[in-house]
């Protein structure tokens, strides 16, 4: 592989990314799924970087997973998606930072669709006025939230304590990068990097000392696809998928993978659970799995965050080995212990996949 | 007669226009923005559908020129206008000549397969081009990848930039199809236990005998035809190319590993054909190739009186066809200028 | 009394041949004007390559496209709903075949017309 080639295609695919003043919107699954994710990501904007962040507490969900499950249709998501940007316009702020990728995509492709039928805009402010009486300014900057993270990633880096790199050995860690499919596939020009070797996890892992795999099903999706999950018995295919991009990313024995989207990271990291129950296969090395971050929790834990103030003991495949290699200190006694010292209460251990407790 | 001509682009097309137009009397500057004349079939190994060396082609096509034409090299002509019945045509050097007539001859560029970002080329060092693998064969060097090993597989992928809306090329570049065939032929002789692929949307094997290339290409070579386009490529560990298709015949999405894919680049219009074409009022066409007066009749002339187009500048074409059009065109401008 | 068939040990082989001029080719006009990209496709496969759907259905939009022009719509009603509409394919059709929009039309007209129950079903 030839990273210039990768380089070129890179210069292609730049966006603007507001350097402050953001109006942040969560996404209303990533809390369940890595309730630190999004925490770690305001706090090292707020503390860490001094920005200006929003953290809205009244937006609702943007029904992207309705809308691409065929059960929201487009003028309602719209409808919905149009009170967000008022929120953010009463609220004082033009920069629209998104925590999920499908919103991101999905606010993407509403201000094209606008930008292409104007009159569907003014359509949709005539429905948000006569339902809510708002109104809104379309975002100056939209943003994902690893766009932020991605600009200011050398920043990240300079207070950063540890490095994506093995402290044993004084490597580089190999990362696997995974990018949401409703990220840039969509619109390859908003996204940075474009669509075939998108950049934006690729260029954090870099600045953090670690090493990016390239691998045959890279581009392949977690296999989440909405409609594959959430039936029942289509579930199948979305297990199917997650395991056709572990198969095809085994062999470089990946120390981690990192994610940008909610839906990925969740699949990646609880199918591996799924997949060691019904076939006995781990990924890593010693009935290991491989372990899934969210790209703010790997900040997080470079900045020397608690590993369990950031929410890494939900983590299906445990997160321990790979704090080991870095040299990231973390007490098992508090592991399954909530903010206040109360006791979660001890998961169940899996058959295959190895746990780790006290 | 004592007539002028001057014939931009000293490619095939060239050569064999001001060829023709001396042997008819004429005198003839033919001007060349390369230091060397001879154009892309300089690359080219072997021709199809033969075999015959490039270089030989060459060589053959270059000894019919006159030695009253003036080659004017390592000239790129920036400047053409009509003014009353004569036109003036300047170089990026100052070079200047007047002409009672000018042949656009100017050829076409290789698509950049860059382009193409989900191939891979540029980035997977085994993604190479038909041109790069001309190159290779030219270089009598061993066949090996860029890893240093014999392929075990090669892939060739037709269409590449052709037939391609989202790289805005809609055209069929015509001559990829037989060159793939015949690179993937001169493969089995170079690696008789490799397998080759070609993987194609249609196989256009529309000139003399090139049927019958195709024919041998499974009879003694075995080389299999897949009907599908690429949709993507990626590289495994050890720098085999993964690619994906679908088997439309099957009806099934296909995964197969390579260690060399040649992607076969189309052709696009020379990127000065149009802004030369612009500078004299020629209207555009939509796939940028100049359009010739009647494309069933009047295939050398344009709308404007005393210019005229030979070779690929006018669209894709082979050798042969290009040959026969600058020779057809040398009678174009004979019967313009004599009347 | 409900008359009971009689077996004899063998059946009445259905016919697989696609019957064109039975078919009913409605469907297939009504989509052309909806999406008159449709008429494009070169049946390449490119979208059923890179479709996810297809990597572990029996599924390509390429057939489906087919199913439609020759007014196999009994198959094509069961083949379209496998699409996840997530638009992998329109990245990638050299023909730019709005090939998203092409499903969800069909959907739709078959939703409209429910032609399927009069069809007659070749596959
Ligand atoms: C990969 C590949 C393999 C091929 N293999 C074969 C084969 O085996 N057999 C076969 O028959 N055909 C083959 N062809 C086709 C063959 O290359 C063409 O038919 C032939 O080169 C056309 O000649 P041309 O003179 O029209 O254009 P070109 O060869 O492109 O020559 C045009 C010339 O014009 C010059 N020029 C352009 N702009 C200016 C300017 N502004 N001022 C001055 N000079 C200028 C260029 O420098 C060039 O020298 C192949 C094509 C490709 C892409
Ligand atoms: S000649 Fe063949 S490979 Fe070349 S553009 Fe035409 S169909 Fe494609
Ligand atoms: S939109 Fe449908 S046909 Fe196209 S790639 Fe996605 S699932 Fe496949
Ligand atoms: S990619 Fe486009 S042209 Fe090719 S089969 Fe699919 S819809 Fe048809």
């Amino acid at each position: 592989m030839k990273l210039e080639g990768k380089r070129l295609i890179w210069q292609d695919y730049q966006k603007e990314i507001a350097d402050d003043h953001y109006f942040y919107a969560r996404s209303c699954i990533r809390q369940t799924f890595f309730p630190g994710a999004e925490a770690v990501f305001v706090k090292i904007l707020k503390d860490e970087l001094g920005k200006d962040i929003h953290d809205e507490q009244h937006h609702t969900s943007c029904t992207g997973i309705g809308y691409h499950s065929d059960v929201v249709p487009f003028d309602t998501t719209m409808t919905v998606v149009a009170r967000q940007f008022a929120l953010m316009t009463e609220a004082g702020y033009e920069n629209y930072a998104a925590s999920c990728v499908t919103s991101f995509g999905l606010y993407t492709e509403i201000l094209d669709t606008w930008h292409h039928f104007p009159e569907k805009e003014a359509q949709i402010r005539e429905y948000l006025f006569k339902a809510t009486g708002r109104e809104f300014t379309k975002p100056k900057n939209l943003a994902h939230a690893s766009d932020i993270v991605y600009k200011f990633r050398h920043q990240i880096a300079a207070k950063a304590k540890y490095k994506l790199v093995d402290k044993n050995t004084g490597k580089p860690l190999k990362v696997v990068e995974h990018i949401g499919c409703h990220y840039s596939k969509m619109f390859p020009h908003k996204g940075i990097g474009g669509a075939e070797y998108p950049y934006v996890l690729s260029g954090m892992i870099e600045a953090w000392g670690g090493e990016v795999i390239d691998y045959p099903e890279r581009r392949h999706c977690c296999g989440f696809g909405f409609r594959q999950y959430l039936v029942q018995a289509n579930r199948g295919f979305s297990l199917s998928c997650s395991k056709k991009k572990f198969e095809s990313m085994e062999p470089y024995e990946p120390d981690m993978i990192i994610t940008n989207c909610p839906g990925c990271p969740m699949f990646l990291d609880r199918w591996q659970y799924a997949l060691s129950e019904m076939e006995g296969k781990t990924y890593g090395e010693n009935h290991n799995g491989i372990p899934v971050f969210t790209y703010e929790e790997v900040a997080g834990m470079i900045m020397g965050y608690d590993p369990w103030e950031i929410g890494l003991q939900v983590h299906q495949v445990p997160a321990e080995p790979l704090l080991d290699k870095i040299g990231i200190p973390y007490d098992s006694s508090r592991k399954f212990k909530g903010k206040n010292g109360e006791d979660l209460g001890m998961p169940e251990s899996p058959s295959y996949l190895k746990f780790y407790s006290e | 007669m004592g007539k002028h001509v001057v014939v931009i682009g000293a490619g095939p097309a060239g050569l064999e226009t001001s060829a023709s137009l001396a042997k008819l009397g004429f005198h003839v500057t033919l001007v060349e923005k390369e230091d060397v004349s001879g154009g892309h079939l300089k690359k080219w190994h072997a021709l199809f559908p033969t075999l015959l060396s490039g270089k030989d082609a060459l060589e053959t096509i270059t000894k019919g020129l006159d030695s009253s034409i003036k080659i004017q090299t390592a000239t790129k002509v920036t400047g053409l206008e009509a003014v009353n019945d004569y036109f003036t045509i300047s170089g990026h050097n100052g070079w200047q000549e007047k002409a009672d007539a000018v042949v656009l001859t100017t050829g076409f560029q290789l698509f950049d397969s860059h382009r193409k970002e989900e191939y891979g080329y540029g980035i997977y060092e085994n993604v190479i081009t038909s041109a790069d693998l001309e190159e290779l064969f030219a270089s009598g060097k061993a066949f090996v990848n860029r890893h240093g090993n014999k392929p075990e597989r090669v892939g060739f992928v037709h269409c590449v930039g052709s037939r391609d809306e989202k790289v805005n090329n809609l055209h069929c570049s015509k001559v990829c199809c037989i060159t793939a065939v015949k690179q993937a032929i001169e493969v089995k002789q170079l690696l008789p236990d490799a397998e080759v692929f070609c993987f194609y949307m249609d196989l256009r094997m529309f000139g003399r005998h090139y049927e019958e290339l195709y024919k041998e290409a499974q009879e003694k070579y075995n080389i299999q035809f897949i009907r599908g386009r690429l949709s993507e490529s990626t590289e495994d560990r050890d720098g085999n190319i993964v690619v994906k298709v679908e088997d439309t015949l099957l009806g099934k999405p296909l995964r197969i590993k390579v260690g060399l894919l040649v992607l076969m680049a189309g052709m696009e219009p020379a990127p000065d054909t149009k802004p030369l074409a612009n500078m004299l009022g020629l209207k555009n066409v939509s796939d940028g190739f100049i359009q010739p007066l009647d494309e069933v009749l009047h295939t050398n002339s344009t709308e404007i009186p005393g210019v005229f187009v030979a070779g690929t500048c006018s669209g894709p074409k082979s050798v042969s066809d290009t040959l026969a059009d600058a020779r057809s065109a040398a009678l174009a401008v004979a019967d313009y200028l004599k009347s | 009394m409900e008359k009971k068939a009689k077996y004899f040990g063998y059946s009445i082989t259905r016919d697989r041949q696609i019957d064109y001029d039975a078919n009913n080719h409605d469907i297939c006009k009504i989509i052309a004007k909806a999406e008159p990209t449709l008429n494009l496709c070169i049946s390449c496969g490119t979208c059923a390559a890179t479709c996810t759907a297809g990597q572990f259905t029996d599924f390509s939009l390429r057939q489906v496209i087919l199913l439609l022009r020759r007014g196999e719509t009994k198959s094509l009603e069961n083949e379209v709903s496998k699409c996840m509409l997530c638009g992998k394919c329109q990245l990638v059709c050299p023909r730019n075949v709005s090939t998203r929009n092409l499903v969800i039309q069909i959907g739709k007209a078959l939703y409209d017309k429910k032609l399927s129950a009069e069809t007659v079903n070749t596959k």
